[in-house]
C-alpha cells in the first residue's frame, strides 16, 4: 500500500515539474495556481464536519518580483520531497530548513520553510507525511496492539506489540504507517498529559478498561491524529478524549474530532466519532475538584471559541457557558486530591456511562 | 605728490607696528600667510595675462625656526626698472581702477617680504624676465622708516631660453610643522579652482605635492573698470579729482565712473544742485561730502556690470572638483552678476555627491569657500555661506547632510570681496550676497536631487533584474529535477523579456526626471 502511495506522490511532483519545465521552454514566466490559504478561504464543511479550503486560488508567478522567491522555495521543497520519497528517506521540518541553506534559497526563519511545506501540501493535496517530512515526535501509545512495520526498509516485516514497553512506544512514522495485525483492546483513551498517561499504565487501565492508551503531550501531532483515525476506522474502536478542563484542553479534543484551521487543506486526519469525556467545566462541581480562576487569556480564548463554527453544537456551547459562569478551570491531575486511584476508579466509569447514556 | 609720499612712509611703518592685522600674528599663522600671499601673486601674474600657470613652491628648513621660501612662476614678469618698487616698497595703488584679482594692491606679498626682513634679517632675491633677451636679478631690502627700496645687488644676464616669469626667494621665521595642515589644505583647495594650473610644492620634509593641469581652458581675465559711483568714498573721489585733468564736474563724472555717461552725469549733478561746469579741484570739502553721499543714494545710475569679473565658469569648476574628489555626481551653477554697494559680484557654486567625498558630522561639513579664487580656510562658522547652508531646508531636496557624502563649493568673485576682517578669512552676510548664494545652492541641490531620483529608479530596476537573474536559474534547475528531465531549460528567453522591460522603465523615468 505504501509503495503505491509513494508512486502516486512522485508522479504528482513530476507533473508539477513538467508544467514549470514546459513554461520555461516556451519562454513563459513559470506560474502555478495554489488554493488560497487565507482565513477568508477557510470554510467549514458540514458533510466532512471539518474545515476545508474554499475555491479561491492564488497565482504564484515568476514574473512578480514579490512572488518569485516563494515560488522558487516551493519548487525547491517539491524537489526535496521528491528526492525523499523516491529514495525512501525521511526528514523533519527543522532538517528541511537546514537543508535549504545548501541551495541558495534563503528562508528567513524556520517558520517560512514550514509555511512553504504547507503550501506544497495544499498544492498537492497531500499531507507532508506523504512527502516523508515529519514534525518532531512527542506522542506515545501503550496497549495490546500487534503491528507489522511497513517502513523504513530496514524494519519492513518486523513485528511488535505495543504493550511491551511500560513507558509507551513513540508514535513516529513507522508506528503510524504500520499494518495492524491483532488488537485485544476494545477502546482507545487519548490523554493530554504524560503524567496521567503514566498513572493509567501504573493503574492498569489498559487491563481494567480493555483500552489502548495514547499520550498526545498537548496538542496532538499529525501522526498521532493519523493513528487515532486509523484505529477508529480500521479497527472500529471507540475513541475517548481526556483533557484539562480549560479552553485549551477542550480545543485539543476538538482538533482531534474536527481538525484544525491550519490543516484545512488536508482531509483524512480527523476522527469525527471520537468523544470528549472530560474534564468538562461542569465536572469541577460534579466531582468537587480543586480549581483555579481563569486568566485573562483563558477568557479571551473562550470568547474566540464561542464564535467558532466547530463549537456550535449544544454540548460544547454549554461547556463554554459554564466556564464563563464559574470562571474556574482545573487539570486532569486534580483528581489526585481524592487519592491516587480516584480518576480511574470513580471518574472514568461514571463518565463512560454518561457518554453511553447520551448517545 | 607730497601727500602720497607721506602715506607711503606711514604704510611700511604702520604694518611693521601692526603685523597681526594682516595675518602675521604668530609664526604658524605667518608661515601660512606668507606662502599664500606669494602663491597668489604668482597666480595673478599668469592669469591676468591668460598664461596657463606653472607655479613651483619650495620651502626649506634652515634651522632655528628659519625657513627659506622660493616661489617661481611663468607669469608676465616684472619689467627691469620696476622690480625694486614692486617688491620693496609698500604703497597704495596709484591707479584708481578696479578689477577682480586676488589682492588689490599687491600689499600682502610685500608684507611677507617685510616680515622676513624683520624676523630673519633676510633680503629678498628676485629674478625676473618679461621674455626678452635678458633676465635680471635683484637683492633687495626695505628701508622701513622711509618706505624705500634698498638695492643690495643687481645683476643682468643673457636669457638664452627666452624664459619669462618671476622667482622670489627670501627667508622668514616660521613654524611649518604646525602650519603644515593648513598649508597643504590651501594648495589642495586652490588647485580645485584652478584645473588649468600646474602647481608643485616641495615641503621641508622633501614631500612633493603635485597638482597637474587637466584642461588648457582658462577663464577670460578680468578687465579693469572705473569705480561705480555707489561704491566710492570721499577719499577715493578726492584722489580721483587730484589725478584728473578734467576742469568741469560734468567732464569729471562722465570720464571717471563706471557706467556714468554725460546724460547720467548731467541728471545727477542737476538733482544735487551742483553746477556741471564747476571745477572739481576747487570744490569745497563740504560740497565734496554732499556729492559723495548723494552719489550713494542716487538710484538712476546703471548697475555695475560684470566685465570686470573673472568667474571660473561651470566647466572649469566641475573639472577641478572632478580631479580632486572624483565624485559620483556634481551639480554646478553660476548666478548672473549682481552688486552690493556699487561693487559687482558673481556667485558660483557646486554640490558634489559621492565618490571620494567623505560623510561628515554636521558640525564639520565639507564646505569649500573661495573669494576671487582664494580658498578661505578659517572661520567657516562665521561665514555667510554657512549661514545659508544652515538656513536651507535640505529635506526638500531629499538630502541629509549628516548621512550623505556631500560637499559644497562656493566661489564669490567681486571687485571688492566683502570680507568681515582684514585677514581675508570669511565673508560678511551682505543680504545681496546671501541671496545669491542661497539660490545658487538651491539650484545645485535640485540637480542633485534629480540625480539621486534617477539613480534610485535605475537601481530599483537593476535590483529587480538581479532578483530575477538569481531565481530563474534555480527554478529551472528544480523544475528539471522534478520533471526528471536531462537538460535544464534555458532561462535566457525569459530574462531577455525582463531586460527589455527594464530598459523601457529606465527611459521612462529619465524622461520624467527631465
Amino acid at each position: 500500500m505504501q509503495k503505491r502511495l509513494n508512486k502516486e506522490v512522485v508522479s504528482k511532483l513530476n507533473e508539477l515539474g513538467m508544467e514549470i519545465y514546459g513554461q520555461l521552454e516556451r519562454g513563459e514566466f513559470p506560474r502555478i495556481k495554489l488554493p488560497g490559504r487565507t482565513t477568508s478561504n477557510i470554510v467549514f464543511d458540514e458533510e466532512l464536519n471539518q474545515f476545508i479550503l474554499g475555491d479561491q486560488k492564488a497565482v504564484r508567478s515568476a514574473s512578480n518580483i514579490k512572488q518569485i522567491r516563494s515560488l522558487t522555495q516551493l519548487l525547491w521543497v517539491a524537489s526535496f520531497a521528491k528526492r525523499l520519497v523516491s529514495e525512501g528517506k525521511s526528514s523533519t521540518l527543522r532538517d528541511l530548513y537546514y537543508h535549504s541553506l545548501n541551495y541558495g534559497i534563503k528562508f528567513r526563519e524556520q517558520m517560512e520553510s514550514d509555511d512553504t511545506v504547507t503550501d506544497l501540501e495544499a498544492l498537492m493535496t497531500e499531507p507532508r507525511e506523504a512527502f516523508n517530512i515529519f514534525p518532531k515526535e512527542r506522542s506515545a501509545i501503550f496497549g495490546d496492539l500487534s503491528i507489522e512495520y511497513t517502513t523504513p526498509e530496514t524494519h519492513k516485516g518486523r513485528r511488535a506489540n505495543l504493550g511491551s514497553n511500560p513507558d509507551g512506544v513513540m508514535v513516529g512514522l513507522s508506528v503510524a504507517q504500520a499494518d495492524f495485525l491483532s488488537c485485544n483492546a476494545n477502546k482507545v483513551f487519548v490523554i493530554e498529559k504524560n503524567a496521567v498517561f503514566r498513572r493509567f499504565i501504573e493503574e492498569r487501565v489498559y487491563d481494567k478498561f480493555n483500552a489502548l492508551l495514547i499520550d498526545t503531550a498537548g496538542q496532538a501531532p499529525r501522526l498521532a491524529r493519523l493513528l487515532i483515525r486509523r484505529l477508529s476506522l480500521e479497527l472500529g474502536l471507540p475513541v475517548y478524549l481526556l483533557t484539562d478542563a480549560d479552553p485549551w484542553g477542550m480545543h485539543i479534543a476538538m482538533v482531534i474530532i474536527r481538525g484544525s484551521a491550519n490543516a484545512a487543506h488536508l482531509r483524512e486526519l480527523t476522527t469525527s466519532t471520537a468523544r470528549w469525556v472530560g474534564l468538562w467545566a461542569t465536572d469541577i462541581k460534579r466531582f468537587s475538584l480543586p480549581s483555579f480562576p481563569l486568566t485573562k487569556l483563558d477568557e479571551q480564548r473562550i470568547r474566540l471559541l464561542e464564535a467558532d463554527m466547530r463549537y456550535r453544537d449544544f454540548e460544547w456551547q454549554s461547556e463554554l457557558q459554564e466556564f464563563k459562569k464559574t470562571k474556574r478551570r482545573t487539570e486532569l491531575e486534580s483528581f489526585s486530591a481524592h487519592g491516587l486511584t480516584a480518576i480511574v476508579e470513580k471518574y472514568l466509569p461514571k463518565k463512560l456511562k454518561m457518554i453511553a447514556d447520551m448517545s | 605728490m607730497s601727500g602720497e609720499k607721506f602715506k607711503a612712509i606711514s604704510a611700511a611703518d604702520f604694518f611693521y607696528k601692526n603685523k597681526e592685522i594682516a595675518g602675521f600674528d604668530n609664526p604658524v599663522r605667518a608661515t601660512y600667510t606668507i606662502m599664500r600671499e606669494l602663491v597668489e601673486n604668482a597666480l595673478d601674474a599668469c592669469e591676468q595675462y591668460s598664461i596657463l600657470p606653472e607655479v613651483r613652491v619650495k620651502l626649506i628648513d634652515e634651522g632655528n625656526s628659519i625657513y627659506k621660501l622660493k616661489v617661481e612662476d611663468n607669469g608676465i614678469g616684472v619689467p627691469y626698472e620696476q622690480v625694486p618698487y614692486a617688491f620693496a616698497q609698500i604703497l597704495f595703488g596709484s591707479k584708481y581702477t578696479l578689477r577682480q584679482s586676488r589682492g588689490i594692491f599687491g600689499l600682502g606679498g610685500k608684507m611677507a617680504i617685510l616680515y622676513g626682513q624683520i624676523t630673519a634679517h633676510s633680503t629678498v632675491r628676485v629674478t625676473s624676465s618679461t621674455g626678452g633677451f635678458e633676465k635680471y636679478s635683484y637683492e633687495l631690502n626695505i628701508n622701513i622708516q622711509e618706505n624705500r627700496p634698498v638695492i643690495r645687488r643687481k645683476e643682468v644676464g643673457p636669457n638664452p631660453g627666452r624664459w619669462r616669469g618671476t622667482t622670489v626667494q627670501f627667508s622668514f621665521e616660521g613654524d611649518y610643522v604646525r602650519a603644515k595642515p593648513k598649508v597643504v589644505e590651501y594648495f589642495k583647495q586652490t588647485s580645485i579652482l584652478l584645473p588649468y594650473a600646474n602647481i608643485l610644492f616641495v615641503d621641508p620634509d622633501g614631500v612633493l605635492y603635485r597638482f597637474d593641469r587637466v584642461t588648457d581652458v582658462m577663464p577670460k581675465p578680468a578687465e579693469e573698470v572705473q569705480p561705480h559711483p555707489h561704491g566710492i568714498d570721499v577719499e577715493g573721489v578726492q584722489r580721483m579729482i587730484n589725478a584728473s585733468r578734467s576742469s568741469t564736474m560734468l567732464d569729471f563724472m562722465a570720464n571717471n565712473f563706471h557706467r556714468v555717461g554725460v546724460a547720467t552725469a548731467l541728471n545727477f549733478l542737476k538733482s544735487i544742485k551742483i553746477d556741471p561746469q564747476a571745477n572739481p579741484k576747487t570744490l569745497q570739502s563740504r560740497e565734496l561730502l554732499t556729492v559723495v553721499s548723494r552719489m550713494k543714494e542716487y538710484d538712476e545710475f546703471q548697475p555695475p556690470d560684470a566685465q570686470c569679473l573673472s568667474p571660473i565658469g561651470m566647466e572649469l569648476l566641475k573639472a577641478g572638483i572632478m580631479r580632486e574628489f572624483r565624485p559620483e555626481f556634481v551639480a554646478v551653477t553660476q548666478r548672473g552678476a549682481s552688486a552690493y554697494s556699487g561693487y559687482p559680484f558673481i556667485v558660483e557654486a557646486a554640490i558634489a555627491y559621492g565618490g571620494e567625498i567623505p560623510i561628515t558630522p554636521p558640525d564639520e561639513m565639507s564646505v569649500f569657500r573661495y573669494a576671487n579664487k582664494i580658498p578661505l580656510l578659517y572661520d567657516l562658522h562665521s561665514d555667510v555661506a554657512m549661514k545659508v547652508i544652515k538656513k536651507i531646508n535640505w529635506q526638500r531636496y531629499r538630502l541629509d547632510l549628516s548621512t550623505m557624502p556631500i560637499a559644497f563649493f562656493i566661489h564669490i568673485c567681486a571687485t571688492k570681496v566683502p570680507y568681515k576682517t582684514v585677514g581675508k578669512e570669511y565673508i560678511a552676510d551682505r543680504p545681496e550676497v546671501e541671496y545669491e548664494i542661497e539660490w545658487a545652492l538651491k539650484t545645485c541641490a535640485r540637480e542633485v536631487k534629480m540625480h539621486l531620483t534617477r539613480k534610485e529608479k535605475a537601481s530599483i530596476v537593476q535590483r529587480r533584474l538581479t532578483v530575477f537573474e538569481k531565481y530563474l536559474p534555480l527554478i529551472s534547475r528544480f523544475a528539471t529535477e522534478l520533471a526528471g528531465a536531462q537538460n535544464q531549460p534555458n532561462v535566457e528567453k525569459v530574462l531577455k523579456r525582463l531586460q527589455i522591460h527594464a530598459k523601457e522603465v529606465e527611459q521612462r523615468s529619465s524622461l520624467q526626471a527631465e
